[in-house]
């Protein structure tokens, strides 16, 4: 009983949060960046913040995450970051030779009031970014927002500071990826083929986080959406974003800068989102989905049926990023589950108006909170007072799991302790079929185990 | 890979052992170089890695989410008892805080917590913002401290006020208050306090039961399954135990002023190591010659048993090449000791906060042509590795997937091992460890060097 401590009463909390259902900014900048070929991060502000970023990102990916930091003292805290920065852009240029480097901020540059704009304008102007090389930036300080909008606005940052309207289109679709797993984002590319469209997806984490082993420790991976390319976005026919949280602000700067018109479409989680995405893209790029892609919803579906009596009527909480659990608090409803707790750490007002719309029909009276004091913690007071069948989430669920006695399904950021979600998407009518499948995974294990003697069965 | 170069600015931090290294004048317990990939944390981690073990107190993180986020049960420091420190609790700060000061959120925190758990104590971790915001963190904790009763203790550790190493100091501060203040009634003559053990998997235990064996009353572990009552009555040990990590040497000095209670400073580590932690221990007890015995055949007994199942381990391992970088460099020393015993070399030997006696003692104890580094970054210890060609590097979370990637086997000595390494049967679990690692089928999946010999 890890968790003891929680007590079934719930008490109005106003200044707490226990058991954070989100973390900070930088390190949704951070994972944003690593999308981009050649790509060094760079964290300003002091030592720590950066080592943690790492860190998180190392265990949830079990790849080697290079960025790197103004290293804070006393003094820059005092007298501002500049110098830091100015520095570190030319010991990185000198030593780590990266295409660009994308720098964020952090709480503690953020306090001192250091302009990112202005000292990357000074650091151009004293010679020390080498021709062809780029510096971008963007503000990511972590008392607003959650590591979700760190993300968006590294995004945004990308479209803002490279997209150019050459005034020559091209006959490319842009789909402004929402925070997904390097594998959703290669499926993104498989789907786009499939169909026949040419797309700019970015950022690209796929082949970057994903890399394979080749004996040697590169500082840039293969992957990566490429700088010419992160260009040509603002001379496309039309921008998808993918997440209103997540993707939608790259689109947004883009549409601002270079005119790109843009339609927000949820993260393609489940039959529907998937079914809305591809629609969309279909008809951005004037093409017809293919036989294949039918044949794979229709797996999916297949599947569905099949499977239909195992998941009606079980009861779900879960937790993680709003764009993630919009489309599949839908997949739970269409596989007629009932999806009673649902908690976001990140703040936004679509998120519950979003939810509230989907459970109008059907499970009005649910559970959901996101924002302040919206974590971990209070959904496990929830599960006490309201038991679940099955919890999704993030690799922190595994306590309330272990403690309640509940089938897990982690899914979301971060994963610290079982591999899978860097290798297989959960994206597309692919990804609907593997979450279908670790749902039953763990249902079925569940009624095996609890199964008398009696009436413990080889079919199911 | 092909291209490598070390920092400028570097330079002075990064050693080979040779005839030329006669003056040799590491720099360290520097702040990392602006723009560097550097593998180091920050003060707050330094305290809450100590502070984190201390299971019946609350551990509240005063600043934005991610602090505390990242900082969540990622040590694995069990407790036989209560398990509030595995909780994640913040008062996440938002902008109005940031504009307006958050001493009141951080009041109504604490008072809404203490109401709830009724823990022993509290500590209150202000991270960087709080520096810069000015929060009168120390005013809060005395208030709260005086309504309800319990120690309320800051913890001065914002990030950026210097390195790890100076939040351990700031842990120690906080412990220090509340050490002495529970009755030492009851406390016999030949008793110790274990410092600077965290109980990663259960290791505290271990040497927790070696010491009863030899007749010793163990006062407090401090930091290792810690409890409150037991830390405001460890001035009423004899002796403080040290462990090799450093990071409570001040606690232990500065009991020794106030309480006059000597301290020794020893490592869990190998057999050597662990040994001598124990001998030590009784010769400074030599007025009582059966803890000598007892001691004796406690060393025996485990040696004993250790010895043939090394050597088989050994006859694997005998002139393979290992790579350390490690956090606090006294470690560095024990695990040069216990590779020794297992026949390995040890080619590269680096720590993120060593100080120059560390680096004497490590280039000391190193043969010649081994490198000595001080807070390494990615790039140099991949070509060191590729150098050196390493067989096996022994580091931290964020080393291990450069190991992997470069076909180089990997075992994790700081948080994140799962099986204690600490004591005897520590030496056989990490010597068991090596072996599997380096002995696995696997590398020859991955080839070294990107397939290039
Ligand atoms: S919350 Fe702020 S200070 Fe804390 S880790 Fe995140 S960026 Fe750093
Ligand atoms: S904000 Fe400061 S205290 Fe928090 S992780 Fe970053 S460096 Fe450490």
């Amino acid at each position: 009983m890890l968790l003891r401590h929680t007590n079934k009463e719930i008490l109005e909390r106003e200044a707490l949060t226990i058991n954070p259902a989100k973390t900070c900014q930088p390190i949704g900048a951070m994972y944003a960046a690593l999308g981009i070929h050649g790509c060094l991060p760079h964290s300003h502000g002091s030592q720590g913040c950066c080592s943690y970023h790492r860190s998180t990102l190392t265990r949830h990916y079990k790849e080697p995450v290079m960025a790197a930091t103004s290293s804070f003292t006393e003094g820059a805290s005092v007298f501002g970051g500049q110098a830091n920065l100015v520095t570190a852009i030319d010991n990185i240029f000198t030593v780590y030779e990266p295409d660009l480097i994308a720098v964020h901020s952090t709480c503690l540059s953020e306090t001192i009031g250091d302009d990112l704009q202005q000292i990357v304008t000074k650091a151009k102007d004293d010679g020390k970014i080498p021709e062809g090389k780029h510096v971008i930036y963007a503000p990511t300080p972590s008392f607003v927002g959650s590591h979700v909008t760190g993300y968006a606005n590294m995004v945004a940052a990308m479209a803002e500071q490279f997209a150019e309207n050459t005034g020559k289109p091209i006959d490319q679709i842009n789909i402004v990826a929402g925070w997904m797993e390097p594998p959703d984002m290669r499926e993104i590319k498989r789907l786009a083929k499939e169909l026949g469209v040419t797309i700019q997806l970015f950022p690209d984490t796929s082949d970057v986080l994903d890399a394979p082993q080749t004996g040697k420790h590169v500082f840039y991976p293969k992957g990566g959406i490429r700088v010419p390319d992160l260009k040509s976005t603002g001379d496309s026919k039309s921008s998808i974003a993918l997440g209103c949280f997540s993707g939608e602000p790259g689109a947004v700067a883009l549409d601002k800068k270079c005119k790109v018109p843009f339609k927000t479409e949820d993260i393609p989680v489940g039959l529907r989102a998937t079914d809305r995405f591809l629609m969309r893209l279909s008809k951005a790029a004037g093409v017809k989905i293919p036989e294949s892609i039918t044949d794979e919803r229709g797996r999916l579906v297949d599947l569905m049926t099949d499977m239909e009596q195992y998941f009606h009527g079980k009861k779900v909480a879960l937790f993680g990023d709003p764009d993630d659990l919009v489309p599949l608090t839908e997949f739970l409803l269409d596989l007629n589950m009932k999806p009673v707790h649902i908690i976001s750490g990140t703040p936004g007002k679509r998120f519950e108006q979003r939810i509230r719309a989907i459970l109008a029909d059907t499970h009005a009276d649910a559970n959901v909170k996101n924002g302040p004091q919206a974590d971990i913690f209070l959904l496990h007071q929830w599960i006490k007072n309201e038991p679940v069948d099955l919890l999704i989430g993030n690799t922190y669920g595994k306590y309330i799991a272990r403690d309640e006695d509940i089938p897990f399904v982690r899914y979301g950021f971060p994963i610290l302790d079982r591999i899978g979600h860097s290798y297989f998407p959960n994206i597309g009518y692919m990804g609907a079929i593997r979450l279908a499948e670790k749902i039953l995974g763990v249902l079925m294990d569940r009624q095996d185990r609890d199964a008398p003697e009696e009436s413990f069965e080889l079919v199911m | 890979m092909e291209k490598l170069e070390i920092l400028e600015g570097r330079k002075k931090q990064v050693f080979e052992k040779n005839k030329e290294t006669e003056t040799f004048d590491i720099k360290c317990e520097t702040t990392s170089l602006s723009g560097s990939v550097s593998q180091r944390a920050c003060v707050f981690c330094g305290s809450r890695v100590v502070l984190y073990p201390v299971a019946d107190a609350l551990h509240v993180v005063h600043g934005p989410i991610g602090c505390a986020a990242y900082t969540w049960d990622i040590r694995g420091a069990v407790s036989s008892g209560p398990e509030l420190h595995r909780l994640s609790f913040s008062t996440d700060l938002k902008e109005m805080d940031v504009i307006y000061g958050g001493e009141k959120k951080l009041y109504k925190s604490l008072l809404e917590l203490i109401d709830q758990y009724e823990p022993k104590a509290a500590f209150i971790y202000s991270t960087c913002i709080i520096g810069l915001i000015g929060d009168d963190i120390d005013a809060v904790c005395k208030k709260v401290s005086e309504e309800k009763g319990i120690p309320v203790l800051p913890v001065h550790s914002e990030g950026f006020k210097g390195t790890k190493k100076d939040g351990y100091k700031a842990a120690c501060d906080a412990l220090m208050k509340i050490v002495g203040t529970g009755s030492t009634e009851g406390i016999g003559k030949y008793s110790i306090n274990i410092l600077g053990e965290f109980n990663l998997a259960g290791e505290a235990w271990i040497i927790k039961d070696y010491y009863e064996q030899m007749g010793i009353e163990v006062v407090s572990t401090m930091t290792g399954d810690g409890r409150v009552d037991d830390i405001r009555r460890s001035h009423g040990a004899s002796l403080n135990i040290v462990q090799c990590s450093g990071s409570m040497v001040r606690l232990a000095k500065t009991m020794e002023e106030k309480y006059g209670i000597p301290y020794l400073r020893v490592s869990y580590f190998g057999i050597e190591d662990m040994s001598k932690a124990l001998y030590d221990v009784a010769s400074h007890f030599s007025d009582n010659p059966e803890i000598l015995q007892a001691a004796k055949k406690v060393v025996s007994r485990e040696v004993g048993e250790l010895y043939p199942q090394l050597l088989e381990f050994r006859k694997a391992l005998d002139g393979k090449k290992a790579a350390i970088y490690v956090g606090g460099a006294f470690k560095a020393f024990s695990l040069i000791k216990a590779l020794d015993s297992l026949g390995m070399d040890v080619v590269l030997a680096g720590s993120q906060t060593g100080n120059k006696d560390d680096y004497e003692g490590l280039k000391g104890m190193c043969d010649e042509g081994t490198i000595i580094v001080d807070d390494s970054n990615p790039v140099e210890l991949s070509k060191f590795i590729l150098e050196k060609e390493v067989d096996l590097l022994i580091g931290g979370v964020k080393e291990r997937p450069i190991a992997y990637k470069l076909g180089v086997s990997f075992c994790d000595h700081n948080h994140e091992r799962k099986i204690p390494l600490a004591g005897f049967i520590g030496m056989y679990n990490f010597a068991k460890e090596v072996y599997e690692s380096v002995m696995s089928p696997v590398w020859q999946f991955a080839p070294r060097k990107g397939g290039l010999s």
